[in-house]
């Protein structure tokens, strides 16, 4: 197996304010499975395209933001080794126990430099409902929504961007795609563990642990259309797009969840390999980095987080 | 035909109609105007904060990390968790730049 160590982004617990404006637009909107309502009153989904059992996890809370995010690893012996590289580069690691959430093997857990929750596990059930393995058809039933495919990454703010770079790439073993660089030190990093141009990026900001968006993958740009049209049509609050990043070039348009959290869905974009350069942007062609076609920044994407 | 309130700010001639069961933030932004800046529409992100100095209101969960109780009770609210249920007076309370 060429691809070893962190696979990839695994999960997200993401808070909610009220679980009856939450659970209908994730499952009816964005378009992603209902997998179970567990007795904590945490509700897991999953996209319709992804095997294992879930991806998404829901737990309503005074305040939305990120309770965790999760990368799954290859083998049940990488969370030992992980947990010596992390340790060792200086951060405390702390044990989840199995069944934690259900059908999942024990993880791992850190808080980073940027105040983020991140845990590693190797081990969680296939879904029962997952993409057909024999002869298989391209979906069990048509998709729903926005079609989402998956889970896809996230987009965190928090202070520290610099070193928890240096974490993610040197405990971690991630590369990084994309960065913009100022005299000062990056203030915004791409990171990936796999052939995706990100499996979670970074960028700088006072406040620790915050949340800028959950992104899920869609096929194509015709269905970012699609979403668009589902955003007008049922008054979704849309933050930005139609439009395409031109920093890791994804078709993309931007919403919010009925508890404010920021939400992505996208397509396109380049696959990375562990040979290729970093790109960098520099602070003052920004606004083509971040949109490619409006060319400016703007404040509400820059400064609205939970 | 639903009951409008009519939604104004302290120290200024500014007003519109809010239909009563309507959001502030949302009735605003539906009449094309930018009083109050708009952020996630969801109460997550604060932008939106006031104060509602005079009138009858209920909400929809906030988020406690911009409305915490103690300001609940003194009547901070997220506009776009805020609904009349007689005429408002607000005065601009965000905790974020918005736009």
């Amino acid at each position: 197996m060429a691809l070893t160590g962190v696979l990839r982004a695994g999960f997200v617990q993401i808070r909610v304010l009220e679980m009856d404006e939450a659970l209908p637009h994730y499952e009816g909107r964005i378009g992603l499975n209902l997998v179970e309502k567990g007795k904590d009153g945490r509700v897991y989904l999953k996209g319709y395209d992804e095997f294992d059992r879930h991806s998404i996890i829901l737990r309503e809370a005074d305040s939305p933001g990120v309770d965790l995010m999760a990368f799954k690893v290859a083998a049940e012996s990488d969370l030992d080794g992980f947990e010596k590289r992390i340790t060792e580069f200086g951060l405390a690691v702390d044990h989840v126990a199995a069944g934690e959430q259900p059908d999942v093997g024990r993880r791992i857990g850190f808080t980073l430099p940027t105040g983020h929750r991140i845990e590693l596990y190797a081990e969680m059930a296939r879904s029962e409902n997952g993409p057909f393995t024999d002869n298989p058809d391209i979906w069990r039933d048509e998709p729903r929504g926005m079609r989402a495919l998956g889970f896809d990454h996230c987009l965190m703010y928090g202070p520290n961007v610099a070193e928890v770079l240096r974490f993610f790439t040197e405990a971690l073993d991630f590369s990084l795609v994309e960065k913009v660089q100022t005299p000062d030190g990056p203030i915004a990093v791409w990171l990936t563990s796999s052939t995706k141009s990100h499996e979670i990026a970074f960028v700088e900001h006072a406040e620790p642990g915050k949340f800028h968006h959950v992104s899920f993958l869609l096929e194509s740009w015709n269905d970012v259309g699609h979403a668009a049209d589902i955003i007008s049509r049922y008054d979704i609050s849309r933050d930005v797009g139609p439009t395409r990043h031109g920093i890791t070039r994804g078709q993309t348009v931007y919403f919010f969840d009925p508890s404010g959290n920021r939400n992505e869905v996208f397509s396109g974009g380049y696959s990375y390999f562990p040979d290729h350069p970093t790109r960098v942007w520099t602070p003052d062609q920004l606004g083509k980095g971040i949109f490619y076609y409006e060319k400016e920044l703007n404040d509400r994407f820059l400064g609205v987080v939970t | 035909m639903s009951e409008q309130f009519t939604i104004s700010f302290e120290g200024s001639v500014k007003n519109f109609p809010c239909p009563e069961s309507s959001r502030v933030l949302i009735a605003m932004e539906k009449q094309g105007l930018s009083y109050i800046p708009v952020g996630c529409r969801g109460g997550g992100c604060g932008t939106c904060r006031v104060i509602v100095t005079q009138g009858r209101y209920r909400t929809r969960k906030m988020s406690r990390v911009h409305v915490s109780e103690g300001q609940e009770r003194a009547g901070y609210a997220l506009a776009c968790r805020l609904i009349p249920e007689s005429d408002l007076l607000l005065r601009l309370a965000g905790d974020v730049p918005g736009v």
